[in-house]
């Protein structure tokens, strides 16, 4: 009979007793709401075993990929391990290897971790200095093709973090790593599905790692990467991502600033100059990172272009207000 | 026979119409500002539970969480026209996706069931 450990408890289900039953005969207090399989509040992750495909039914590919499940609908066959949704991700002990500029207000940050976290290029971690502070970076490297983890900060107008990282007391210093956390990643399975690739600032980071992880992986449909800057120079890795459309014929790069000229540079706002190359984008599969206000527009735009609700990730950049600390 | 929700295909009717009927929605000026400011991957979860429930599918929507859930909607000047708005829609998404009128007048009857909840009267 299947055993299963939550919260540091051990439960014994019932035989077919789902697993949301379960934790409320033992007067836990999950939450759920229609018990059908619709509404998503019971929404648990599996840690440990696998959970059976009917609670996974109806959740997107990038969750289906953590672990996530419905509670109501799982009638566990084996033993598992689950936690909740938000529970804290594990910390791993890291140093800051490398810090590089990539433009005047951007470096790559690399960290070499003590332990392996698994992860995904784009999605993110906490960065968790030794005083406390806690920011947020995507990831834009690839497990399988870079050997630690790289980061794009930019330095923010009296940032904390950024103004650290920015600053020669980084390098070489100890901090925890947090996560990894977030939907914005590749998931195979699509080969030949289109693929747009959109962000602004610093949002290049995780499509970067995204673009080089789909490729990795023998993606073959098309794939469109815009990347939206404020003026030419804050652009970054624009060799780098010109010599990866050369490289492969399926990939074509789109730089775009606000103003400013540059060859082979497009000045125009980005939300609109996506739809000028790509007006449908019926069976797309979008990506969209960077400032909150591009994302949000970007989430509406290319859902009313065509793509469906479940193939567009977002990952909006949203800045700390005030110092958070642990 | 099946039932209503059964008859329509059920849930991968929904996922079928979700985007769909969704996009109406979001494409009708009339309507689309109250989804201004709306988390939209929420939003997709709940889209999905009212047509799940429109289409007679599993569903624990009470008369008194379709008041409350709209209220806040109702007090920004939800009325009459937004109702029939959405219910347009939801008839086009079930017509465009080939589904027999017979059915497509089952479901808006259900939908109709709620005018009176959501506009809190």
């Amino acid at each position: 009979m299947a055993t299963i450990v939550y919260g540091g408890a051990r439960f014994a289900p019932l035989p077919d007793e789902t697993l949301l039953d379960c934790l409320l005969r033992n007067e836990v207090a999950a939450p759920h709401s229609c018990k059908s399989g619709v509404c998503q509040s019971c929404m648990m992750r599996v840690r440990k075993g696998q959970v059976p495909v009917a609670s996974q039914k109806g959740l997107r590919d990038t969750l289906r990929a953590q672990g996530y499940f419905l509670a109501c609908m799982c009638v566990p066959e084996e033993d598992l391990s689950v936690s909740d949704v938000d529970a804290q991700g594990m910390r791993v002990h890291a140093q800051i290897a490398a810090i590089e500029s990539l433009n005047a207000r951007v470096v790559r940050v690399r960290v070499r971790t003590e332990s392996t976290i698994e992860h995904r290029a784009g999605q993110f971690v906490n960065f968790v200095r030794e005083d406390g502070l806690v920011r947020s970076y995507s990831i834009a490297s690839v497990p399988e093709l870079d050997e630690m983890l790289d980061f794009h900060v930019l330095h923010m107008r009296e940032g904390s973090m950024s103004g650290w990282l920015h600053s020669s007391g980084a390098l070489g210093a100890t901090i925890q790593l947090q996560g990894p956390s977030g939907n914005c990643f590749y998931v195979p399975g699509t080969p030949e599905q289109p693929l747009l690739l959109a962000g602004t600032g610093t949002g290049l980071a995780p499509l970067y790692g995204i673009i080089r992880d789909a490729l990795h992986q023998g993606h073959a449909g098309p794939i469109y990467l815009f990347h939206g800057s404020i003026e030419p120079d804050s652009l970054y890795l624009v060799e780098e991502l010109r010599r990866l459309a050369e490289e492969n014929s399926n990939t074509s790069y789109h730089p775009c600033v606000l103003r400013g000229e540059q060859a082979g540079v497009v000045t125009e706002p980005l939300d609109a100059y996506v739809f000028k190359v790509l007006p449908s984008l019926k069976g797309f599969k979008v990506y969209l990172c960077g400032h909150p206000d591009f994302v949000k527009l970007m989430q509406r735009k290319t859902f009313l272009a065509g793509a469906g609700l479940a193939d567009i990730y977002a990952d909006a950049f949203v800045t700390a207000a005030a110092p958070q600390t642990v | 026979m099946g039932n209503l929700y059964e008859q329509l295909g059920g849930a991968a009717a929904v996922d079928a119409a979700v985007d769909v009927f969704y996009r109406k929605v979001l494409s009708d000026d009339r309507i689309a500002h109250f989804f201004d400011n709306i988390d939209m991957e929420r939003q997709a979860a709940k889209q999905k539970a009212f047509l799940t429930f429109a289409f007679g599918g599993p569903n624990n929507y009470s008369g008194l969480d379709m008041r409350r859930g709209h209220a806040h909607l109702v007090k920004q000047g939800l009325n009459d026209v937004h109702f029939d708005a959405v219910c347009e829609h939801l008839g086009g998404t079930l017509r465009e996706l080939g589904v027999a009128e017979a059915l497509v007048e089952q479901v808006l009857a259900v939908a109709e069931s709620t005018r009176t909840d959501v506009l809190g009267r």
